[in-house]
């Protein structure tokens, strides 16, 4: 008791700075420690290695005809393909993008032109919008139709209507020759 | 002991030991000495006593008062029927959906633990939803009880997460659409939403590390609700209750012990709750679920029209009423958080509705509306649903930031009693027995 309470009395400046500078360095390491120990905890939660390896597919295209769709599963989301009619391809391309939510022309969408590939996921809460299957199920602009809360998109995939922000997202894709088409 | 330099610490020995020695145990013993010796060392049961006990209660709580001793034992029942639920559950998405049909066919009384659950569900977040209602219309929510609440509007966060949660573990189309959907609210976050949402996934759509982890949190959240609810209860017990009057204990006279009064009327209004649960449970077990959630989880595709629980369709109907993503996202989340803000926007001093002429039909009407909003959280998002939901919407938010707010500053209450006893023993017209 007594040793102590001496030494406080007899702190010098010094001892004192070297008191706080201890303290300060106790503090930081704790810190660097607490942020070290928290990142892994938070981070495992993130995609693992074996989720992010990203698979490609390739899908056979030659039995497509004119007017029809097909959906394949890529990295566990359906993608929609769809052969359009040329009057389809006619419409999305005459129609007055620059004013549509999410502005995009219909070349920058398509590799070619009479192939649409989008991911089948609404933009806004991630439904997969109707219309590939029945055609009766497109909605007004004769793409697709998202049910979930209504968002209507145009041949395109380009969202028109609804609260969906954004275009149905074109993954990349490549053809590897006529009848083959890589998706990843 | 009487040297001039003793230090702070030795004199509160001091005083500790001399206490020790001059004074008589402050604590009550009981009769049996089993409890005596233990509440000496822990007193526990001091504790249970004077709270549960002889805890006064104003003398004038009515039925609604009964609904936090009912939510309570609803969070027991959930944890008791969860717990054994979960070891026969299995937190895969290829075995998920038949670990659940398992627990209907084969394991004893599977079929029961689950119906008890998933409709315990429902009717405590009906218990909740009236505890709610309860306080807004007495105003327990004000000065001095405003902790209390932020308390319970926390409770109601973490029970929605937790309801949530669950409804994903049978993985049927209704799970998987639901867990699709709600994440992806997070990704109306801007610049970094997407990663957000990849990070509640761990991965690019809802999947198998998306169940697992949802698994993980149903386990743990009730947990932290019953955490929670202690916070929430202890600090009750600093202020007291309120009640129907809305006007503070003045006296003995206002109050009566907890038990036998209270506990004898909770214990009714209990029985009461339990039966109308017993009857959902027994006749109509699956009248609150929806049929597409006995489809196994696809992910390509959507049911045609999604729905979520009864419990959060009228959130679902702001979501949807708003036309802009980022926008009907904070609607959703707002509609919630803005029961934190009420103590605050409330400036009226009276605190019951009784004495509340003009903000007590604002307040029928908001419940009407909310009513009404869940009612279109369960229509498809098509006209004329969408601009009546607007509509309600407008009334929700406006009734919370304008009509509170303003109806405060210029009603005139009417005049309130002088005390709880005092209409009581009025109206009662017969000499006090107490
Ligand atoms: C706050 C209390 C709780 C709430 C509100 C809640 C809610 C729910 C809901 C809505 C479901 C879906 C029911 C269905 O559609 O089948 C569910 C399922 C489940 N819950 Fe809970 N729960 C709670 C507590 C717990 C606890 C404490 C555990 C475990 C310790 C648990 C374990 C499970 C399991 C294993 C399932 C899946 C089996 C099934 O679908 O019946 N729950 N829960
Ligand atoms: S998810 Fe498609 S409109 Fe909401």
């Amino acid at each position: 008791m007594n040793e102590t309470s001496s030494s406080r009395g007899n702190t010098h400046i010094g001892g004192r700075e070297r008191r706080e500078f201890l303290g300060l360095l106790v503090g930081a390491t704790g810190a660097v420690g607490a942020v070290a120990f928290t990142w892994p905890i938070v981070d495992s939660l993130n995609p693992a290695k074996d989720v992010l390896s990203l698979a490609s597919i390739d899908v056979n295209i030659s039995e497509l005809q004119e007017g029809q769709s097909i959906t394949v599963k890529w990295r566990g989301k359906p993608v929609f393909i769809r052969y359009r009619t040329q009057l389809e391809i006619k419409k999305a391309e005459d129609a007055n993008w620059q004013k549509f939510r999410d502005p995009q022309s219909d070349t920058e969408r398509v590799k070619k032109a009479k192939y649409i590939v989008v991911i089948g996921i609404c933009t806004h809460l991630g439904c997969v919008p109707l219309g590939q299957k029945n055609i009766t199920q497109r909605g007004e602009y004769g793409g697709w139709f998202c049910p979930c809360h209504g968002s209507y998109y145009d041949e395109s995939g380009r969202v028109r209507k609804g609260p969906a922000p954004l275009n149905l997202t074109v993954p990349p894709y490549e053809f590897l020759d006529e009848r083959t088409m890589r998706i990843g | 002991m009487r040297e001039p330099c003793v230090s702070a610490k030795s004199n509160r020995l001091q005083k500790i030991t001399t206490m020790e020695k001059n004074e008589q145990p402050i604590r009550k013993t009981f009769q049996n000495s089993i409890l005596a010796w233990i509440d000496e060392r822990l007193p526990i049961i001091s504790i249970m006593q004077r709270e549960y006990i002889n805890y006064p209660t104003p003398r004038n709580v009515n039925y609604f008062w009964s609904f936090g001793a009912i939510a309570t034992v609803m969070l027991l029942v959930m944890i008791t029927t969860g717990l054994v639920l979960a070891m026969q559950y299995t937190s895969h998405t290829a075995m998920a959906f038949s670990s659940v049909q398992r627990i209907m066919r084969d394991v004893n009384y599977g079929w029961l633990l689950r119906t008890i659950h998933m409709n315990g569900a429902s009717m405590f977040f009906l218990a909740v939803y009236i505890h709610i209602y309860r306080g807004m219309y007495y105003g327990s929510y004000k000065k001095p009880r405003e902790l209390i609440w932020i308390l319970g509007v926390m409770i109601l966060l973490l029970m929605m997460a937790t309801a949530f949660t669950g409804y994903v573990l049978p993985w049927g189309q209704m799970s998987y659409w639901a867990a699709t959907v709600i994440t992806n609210l997070f990704s109306a976050v801007p610049l970094i939403g997407e990663h957000i949402v990849s990070f509640l996934w761990g991965g690019f759509s809802v999947d198998n590390p998306t169940l697992n982890r949802f698994f993980v949190l149903h386990f743990l959240l009730p947990f932290v609700i019953l955490g929670v609810v202690l916070l929430h209860v202890a600090a009750l017990h600093v202020t007291g209750s309120n009640n129907p009057d809305g006007v503070d204990v003045k006296s003995k006279r206002d109050t009566l012990p907890f038990h036998p009064y209270i506990t004898s009327k909770d214990s009714l209004a209990m029985l009461v709750f339990a039966i109308i649960y017993a009857a959902i449970v027994f006749y109509a077990p699956n009248f609150l679920n929806h049929p597409d959630n006995a489809i196994p989880a696809n992910p390509l595709s959507t049911p045609e029209h999604i729905v979520p629980e009864w419990y959060f369709l009228p959130f679902y109907a702001v979501l949807r009423a708003i036309p802009n993503k980022l926008l009907g996202v904070l609607g959703l989340f707002g509609g919630v958080a803005i029961l934190f803000f009420l103590p605050f926007l409330d400036r009226s001093k009276v605190r019951s509705c009784r004495y509340r002429p003009i903000y007590r039909w604002f307040l029928w009407a908001f419940v009407i509306d909310v009513v009404f909003l869940g009612w279109l959280g369960g229509r498809p998002a098509e006209e004329p649903y969408i601009l009546w939901a607007r509509l309600g919407t407008l009334y929700y938010f406006g009734f919370f930031l304008l009509l509170v707010p303003l109806v405060s500053l210029f009603e005139r209450p009417s005049p309130l009693p002088a005390s709880i006893s005092e209409p009581v023993l009025k109206t009662a017209d017969r000499p006090r027995v107490s």
